[in-house]
């Protein structure tokens, strides 16, 4: 399973901006934001967590399709299903490295973001707690559109669809705890929340994602 | 006898036929009586006047909005455990007339909104729940009308909808945690003392019964539908392939 | 035994492909699965591997004592022919992938990403994976497309040496791969499904 998860990475290094893209995606929706709503840094800091939380689930959602589309278009994900691993460990360890391609560079960067949108030096340490707690549900709750929607030619419009409303919770906790540590209010209720709804997430969901995934191979 | 006999669509066409002209005149005698009685002789309400009135469409096409999703998720589950399909099509018919059901929610909260709040949208628990799960359905319906094989896009939405109605109460807890929201409380509950006074309350029961039979009888109407599009289907699939 | 097939009917798309379907195959067996296209040579090796739901009968197998190779090639094509090998011998976790390498001549490549490679030579890295699991049953379809002739004489060879060390195989294929002893030849055609017939889950609406 770790072959897995080294082949996927390798893989994501190889085929060139499978680390960067997200990232970059990242970037130009925080630069546009203040371009779109005027240059004030106490209105932006406001908005800050928002904009961030909001462009790093984006920039999540761009990537999902390849977690699954690439291994299905060249049969390796049959020859998968058929070897000794389970599929739902597939479908977790696939989901843990588009985390680590995608999500975490995203919390990586972050705080250089947050600067820009008029956040304090003090003030970011939530938005990355955040981030690093929430954006790994983001890739298992994502996982499972990628496998709705992996046997459908052009389902990337079709999978933002599915995906978006799925991840509501997870944006509202997220970005609760960011604000609520912002503004130095307890934030332990929604801290626990987020937690659990990713631990949830990465736990349950697979299972789901299998058994969808089993259907569209046959 | 089992009730599951009528599981097999072509019995289900046969009752269907015989079951859907009462349902078509219950919704019709309970949604005149209900609309009629309440729009016209009811008295206007001393706090929010005439625009009370729109209570009668309001509060129904509320429930069988959350209800047509509860109904989806039932089917879909009876299709995952007992493969029949006219369960898996009656949870696909349903879809379009939940998401109107949670559009006219929407509309007519918005003109009741108007009046009383002095605005036609607040990012309130209810009406943000409301319209996460208007984005549910367009979902699950995009997803439907995605996918070729018939018994694959039964499947696959069946799941949508078992994660999604997960996803969809988390959702509901969730934006509660967010903003605690202008919209009064519930205008119909078990438990509670009464919030709505008798005048308003028994034509609203008949506009209620009318919307139940209405749904009813357009689900039905759209399972006759997807059931004739399969046998279409299958007629075409044995010609091809003699 | 390590197959036993009863009785078996599968269909594709509503449409029944063929029914009544018997077999059965024993340590060093070998069978070649004939039939023109649209007969269900690829639909019976996809039920026999688990991929596919049947209709009727039953297929007997352990689950972890087979090892199948569908049309598709499964190769990465950029990552090196080493380090193809290497995921999948890592995945069955039961033989070094070295091996695998020499036997299809593959060695040279090593290092060489798997896109620039020919067709053919992306078959045998392809059928290379073959040799990284402990199988005792290979479920191939079509295995030899795009072999040249040598390739497709040494293929031969290794077929041979697996159900001489005891395996046994089904092969979709059109080509004669010189088994003479122990193989025998399944015509689905011979068992097709009379025209016009629907499987359960279509018929049910007529």
């Amino acid at each position: 399973m770790i072959a897995l998860l080294q082949r996927d990475l390798l893989l994501a290094v190889r085929a060139g901006g499978g680390f960067g893209l997200g990232v970059a995606f990242f970037l130009i929706v925080v630069v546009l934001v203040p371009l779109g709503i005027g240059p004030d840094m106490v209105i932006l800091s406001k908005v800050s967590v928002g904009v961030l939380w909001v462009g790093a689930l984006l920039a999540c959602v761009l990537s999902l399709d390849r977690i699954f589309s690439l291994d299905y278009d060249d049969g390796t994900l049959e020859l998968l299903l058929t070897s000794p691993i389970p599929l739902e460990a597939v479908v977790t360890i696939k989901a843990f490295s588009h985390w680590i391609t995608t999500g975490l560079p995203l919390v990586v960067v972050s705080p250089i973001l947050g600067l820009l949108l008029g956040l304090q030096v003090s003030d970011l340490k939530w938005v990355v707690i955040s981030l690093l707690i929430g954006t790994p549900a983001l890739s298992a709750i994502g996982a499972f559109g990628a496998s709705l929607t992996v046997g459908i030619r052009r389902g990337g419009l079709l999978l933002s669809l599915l995906v978006l409303p799925l991840y509501v919770p997870t944006l509202i906790f997220g970005a609760n705890v960011a604000s609520k540590g912002l503004e130095d209010v307890s934030n332990n209720g929604a801290l626990l929340i987020l937690t659990a709804v990713t631990l949830a997430a990465f736990s349950i969901l697979p299972f789901a994602s299998a058994f969808v995934l089993r259907i569209n191979l046959r | 006898m089992s009730l599951w006999e009528y599981a097999n669509p072509v019995k289900f066409l046969k009752l269907s036929d015989k079951v859907l002209p009462f349902f078509v005149g219950f919704s019709i005698i309970g949604l005149s009586i209900g609309l009629f009685w309440g729009f016209f002789f009811t008295p206007d309400d001393y706090r929010q006047g005439s625009t009370v009135k729109i209570i009668y469409l309001h509060v129904p096409s509320a429930l069988m909005a959350i209800n047509a999703w509860f109904m989806m998720l039932v089917a879909s589950l009876i299709w995952l455990v007992r493969r029949h399909h006219v369960s898996a099509l009656a949870a696909k018919a349903a879809a379009p007339v939940g998401v109107t059901m949670t559009m006219v929610a929407l509309v007519t909260g918005a003109l009741w909104g108007q009046p009383m709040w002095g605005t036609w949208w607040a990012w309130d628990p209810r009406l943000t729940s409301f319209l996460v799960l208007f984005l549910f359905y367009l979902g699950y319906m995009a997803l439907w009308s995605a996918i070729d094989n018939p018994d694959t896009a039964a499947d696959l939405t069946s799941m949508l909808c078992i994660v999604g109605s997960v996803f969809a109460i988390l959702s509901r807890y969730a934006v509660n945690f967010w903003n605690q929201g202008l919209h009064q409380g519930a205008s119909l509950s078990l438990d509670k003392e009464k919030n709505v006074a008798d005048v308003f309350y028994q034509p609203l029961l008949f506009s209620i019964f009318g919307f139940v039979f209405l749904f009813l009888t357009l689900v039905l109407i759209g399972t006759r539908t997807e059931i004739r599009l399969r046998r279409t289907e299958a007629l075409r699939l044995r010609k091809d392939s003699e | 035994m390590l197959l036993s097939v009863n009785n078996l009917s599968v269909s594709r798309g509503g449409v029944s492909l063929f029914k009544g379907l018997n077999f059965t195959l024993s340590s060093g067996q070998f069978i070649s699965l004939t039939g023109g296209n649209g007969t269900g040579k690829t639909t019976l090796l996809r039920s026999i591997a688990g991929l596919q739901p049947i209709d009727e009968g039953e297929i007997l197998i352990e689950t972890d004592n087979f090892i199948f190779a569908g049309d598709s090639n499964g190769i990465k094509t950029s990552l090196t022919v080493s380090e193809n090998l290497r995921f999948w011998s890592a995945i069955f976790g039961e033989k070094e992938f070295e091996e695998a390498l020499e036997v299809f001549h593959l060695t040279k490549f090593e290092n060489r990403f798997a896109g620039k490679l020919s067709a053919g030579q992306k078959r045998r890295l392809s059928l290379a994976r073959l040799m990284l699991a402990d199988k005792g049953i290979w479920l191939l379809d079509e295995p030899t497309v795009s072999l040249d002739k040598k390739s497709m004489e040494e293929f031969s060879k290794i077929l041979k040496n697996h159900l001489k060390a005891g395996g046994a195989a089904v092969v979709a294929t059109h080509t004669d791969l010189g088994l003479k002893t122990h193989s025998s030849n399944i015509n689905i055609e011979d068992y097709r499904t009379k025209s016009g017939n629907l499987n359960a889950s279509a018929g049910a609406f007529l």
